[in-house]
């Protein structure tokens, strides 16, 4: 009797334990290669995707985005709205309450106090916050108790979750970043590659640029997660052999951004060992049309837009613009370079869908003879070797880009049609580092725009437009008076779009929003300063066996890590 | 019995001969160097007279034929954007094959000029080798960056952007690769300068232009050569480097460097994109080095006649 009672509990216990195992960490390793390697695990000290990334599985923010680009709540229970009375009625202010229980992985509380220190700690002006943005327009935040955090802003604000919304702006913990203030920020070493967390893993090891070992969080909120024990974080390499780490020899059960052709990525996924996932956020690579003159001649004055004085030959006539959007078969650039992971699109700003026009969908298919008879009209004639021309102005184009195999199968594709067009391409290309590195001395960088036309992607962050469009005022034109700092790459200036501007900045309500979005989008695609090529992706690929992957792009792509598990 | 032998050599020596057609006599006992010859000039007749039997457009994209095996069309198939691949190769073997010899015969100038100088005159020689050492400690890469940022735009507008990258390019590699051959030079010229011929000629009254030009270049002709063809490897290689960084030609200028470098990420799909312009460099590289081995064996009179 006695006997069989032992043995019972003793089962009864071990079937407890092992349930227990189940639970956190009973999934073993989880590999994830990205590559190219974080360098930090702070986010507010690094811009780049990357470290956003990877910090995202250990700092949190109250609150991230689904791979709709909804706001879910994270570190809360309820988003504070107007309704909820979490947003105050004017406007002014938000207050957030952090969820009962939350605790650091080191087992202290997380408090309102933290969310004020992270203010403090980006908006330090000695600090050189990566993510200040996220904090623009706050005057204060207050503890209203330990757990109530009020954010005051200067002037109403339409769009309150900014702070402590999307992975870009988590928070930290005070006590252990509390003497890292300011200038000594970057000093901190052991607090920026081991920062403590609310997150499902802890680092355990962290190699600058090039591999992150995490364990699991042994405080995290939820007991029966995370799944895996524990994560290895692989930086480095390219874009390719990350792939096929995962889709063909398994090293890898996770691989981020995998710009390649489509038929590589195909080949690849036919292997059996993983699937890509796509999503879309706002991602549009486009084609800018200088609005000012670039020629060489020019020294110092070249794209610079001098009050309008300086104007591009040809460029500034719509007309031209139109008939080389019109040239464009978007499909066959889709196609070639993209696949699924690219669609065709007629705008600059392509989603959340209240703020997406449909105007402009003309141009999804090609139209070479309508294009040719618009430019005929104009006046634009062919020459004797086929170059069209007016008053002695030769439409010919200097077309540049950064180094990436997609882009210069674009490039080549574009320059056939454009040529077909009667319009005379020569292209260029400039290695990423250089093109997007923004250093002023250089003449090579997307800023200084030193061509006719050029490509590239941009998109924003978060689910809100209104900063993103106010890229294209004039005072956002890039300049030598600006160190060549500015987002209006195009030299895009009309008194009206500024106007909207404005307008969408003291209007609160959602449609009239929505109303402007589209009429500054418009706007921008009727100049024909901007052409809109693709609408695209993230691109990812995860192992068949791992399972609960909701790849978003609106947040960073390991938001639920906490939720995946290995299928058996 | 021993003077057969020697009437033999007599009656040999009565027919016409030159140093030149010793050389080629010896070069023809060379098999690889034959055999490279015989390469190497293949491939120049191929990309010189190619295009115009194989008339397709290097550049025209035909989306919907890509990535299309060998077929009568195309015979080395199409890559990822419709473009016929053996059209690309013998476009980009004009290029490559242009700038490698250009850019050789550039540096060989540069360097010969260099080491004899450094060599003969010995007041010179500390100067010209500290140049040389400077040049050799340039990093390369930083120096292209620069070289090709300051003055891309005004070749482009002088030249027109092909033959103004072309002259640049050219240009580059030919001033950053004339070291080797300026100190390989130097050292046989110094060795050579002590040497009895020349104490002879020199104590006769023989003028330095003149005993460098006839007395010590024929004798360092070997060493030249050898450099010469291993410049022309090495010109080409650097240019498919440069394309690689998008420093070079644009991209839709084809070269051997650029084809490779683009069919890499494609080589389970299409090895075709990879094999072929592998393969003309390999060719070509190599038959070059056969060519220079079998001219240094063929120069050296010590080992010419064995």
């Amino acid at each position: 009797m006695k006997l069989k009672f032992i043995l019972t509990t003793t089962c009864a216990l071990c079937v407890v334990a092992s349930a227990a195992i189940a639970e956190r960490g009973s999934d073993g390793q989880l590999n994830i290669i990205y590559w190219q390697a974080p360098s930090t695990m702070n986010t507010y000290l690094s811009g780049g995707t990357k470290e956003v990334e990877a910090a995202s599985m250990v700092i949190e923010p109250l609150a991230s985005y689904d791979p709709n680009g909804n706001l879910v709540p994270r570190l809360v229970d309820e988003l504070p709205t107007v309704e909820n009375g979490g947003v105050s009625e004017d406007l002014m202010s938000i207050t957030w309450v952090i969820s009962e229980g939350i605790t650091w992985s080191d087992g202290t509380p997380l408090t309102a106090e933290d969310a004020i220190f992270t203010w403090q700690y980006c908006t330090d002006p000695a600090g050189g916050c990566a993510q200040a943005s996220y904090f623009d327009g706050i005057t204060s935040i207050e503890a209203i108790d330990d757990r109530t955090i009020k954010i005051n802003f200067a002037e109403p604000k339409p769009y309150p979750y900014t702070a402590f919304a999307g992975a870009e702006s988590p928070i930290l913990q005070k006590a252990q970043f509390q003497d890292c203030m300011g200038a000594r920020a970057p000093e901190c070493t052991d607090a920026n590659f081991g920062p403590i967390g609310t997150g499902p893993f802890v680092v355990s090891e962290f190699r600058p640029n090039d591999v992150i070992t995490l364990e699991a969080n042994p405080n995290y909120r939820d007991p029966a997660k995370p799944a895996f024990g524990s994560v290895l974080f692989k930086g480095g390499g390219d874009a390719a052999s990350a792939a096929r780490a995962v889709l063909e020899t398994g090293e890898y059960d996770y691989a981020w951004n995998l710009q390649i052709e489509p038929e590589i990525l195909t080949q690849m996924e036919a292997a059996g060992k993983g699937k890509v996932v796509v999503s879309f956020q706002t991602s549009v690579e486009r084609l800018h049309l200088n609005q000012t003159n670039p020629d060489p001649a020019l020294g110092d004055m070249r794209s610079v837009y001098d009050e309008g004085n300086n104007p591009h030959p040809f460029l500034t006539d719509p007309v031209v613009g139109k008939a080389l959007s019109m040239a464009i078969d978007r499909e066959i650039v889709v196609e070639a370079g993209y696949g699924r992971t690219g669609q065709v699109t007629c705008n600059v700003l392509p989603a959340p869908e209240i703020y997406a026009s449909t105007a402009n969908d003309g141009c999804k298919v090609q139209d070479m003879e309508g294009a040719k008879a618009l430019l005929d009209e104009a006046g634009w004639v062919p020459g004797s070797d086929g170059v069209r021309e007016k008053d002695g102005v030769r439409l010919s184009v200097l077309f540049q880009t950064s180094t990436n195999s997609v882009r210069q199968g674009s490039q080549a594709l574009i320059k056939q049609w454009w040529n077909e067009l009667g319009v005379e391409v020569e292209l260029r290309n400039i290695d990423a580092s250089v093109f997007f590195g923004g250093d002023p001395g250089s003449p090579d960088t997307f800023q200084k725009f030193y061509a006719d036309v050029q490509m590239y992607t941009n998109n924003f962050a978060g689910a809100d437009p209104e900063a993103y469009m106010g890229n294209w005022r004039c005072a956002e034109i890039p300049g030598p008076d600006s160190q060549w700092q500015g987002a209006n790459i195009q030299r895009f200036c009309d008194p009206a779009y500024d106007a909207l501007v404005d307008e969408m900045s003291k209007t609160a309500d959602l449609n009239e929003r929505g109303r402007i979005a589209k009429a500054m989008n418009d706007m921008l695609m009727q100049s024909y300063s901007i052409i809109p090529l693709v609408y695209r992706g993230g691109t990812s690929a995860h192992a068949n066996t791992l399972e609960g992957v909701r790849m978003t792009d609106w947040d960073s792509e390991l938001w639920n890590i906490a939720d995946w598990t290995r299928a058996e | 019995m021993t003077d057969a032998p020697a009437t033999v050599t007599l009656l040999q020596e009565t027919r016409h001969r030159s140093l030149w057609s010793d050389v080629w006599a010896q070069y023809r006992t060379h098999k690889g160097a034959m055999l490279g010859t015989f390469i190497f000039v293949f491939i120049i007749l191929l990309t010189i007279f190619g295009p115009y039997i194989h008339d397709a457009d290097p550049q025209f994209l035909d989306i919907r034929n890509k990535n299309a095996g060998m077929s009568w069309a195309h015979p080395m198939g199409t890559d990822n954007l419709g473009r016929d691949m053996f059209a690309q190769v013998l476009y980009g073997g004009r290029t490559s094959l242009a700038v490698g010899i250009t850019a050789m015969l550039l540096s060989l100038v540069v360097g010969t000029f260099v080491g004899v100088l450094a060599g003969y005159f010995r007041r010179l020689d500390g100067p010209l080798m500290r140049l040389t050492d400077l040049f050799l400690a340039l990093p390369l890469l930083p120096l292209l960056l620069v070289i090709i940022m300051l003055f891309r735009d005004t070749l482009r507008a002088a030249f027109g952007p092909e033959t103004g990258i072309f002259l640049l390019i050219v240009f580059v590699i030919g001033i950053t690769s004339w070291m080797q051959t300026a100190r390989i030079v130097r050292g046989d010229v110094l060795a050579l300068k002590e040497r009895e011929f020349v104490l002879a000629a020199r104590s006769i009254g023989t003028p330095p232009r003149r005993i460098i030009l006839r007395h010590v270049m024929p004798n360092i002709l070997s060493p030249i050569m050898v450099s010469a063809t291993l410049g022309v490897a090495n010109a080409i290689i650097t240019e498919s480097a440069l394309s690689f960084l998008g420093l070079g030609f644009p991209s839709d200028f084809p070269t051997w460097g650029r084809l490779l470098f683009d069919g890499a990420n494609f080589m389970t799909l299409t090895p075709a994109r990879v094999i072929w312009p592998g393969l003309a460099i390999s060719l070509t590289v190599l038959s070059v080095n056969f060519m220079g081995d079998g001219l240094r064996d063929a120069l050296d009179p010590r080992i010419r006649g064995r």
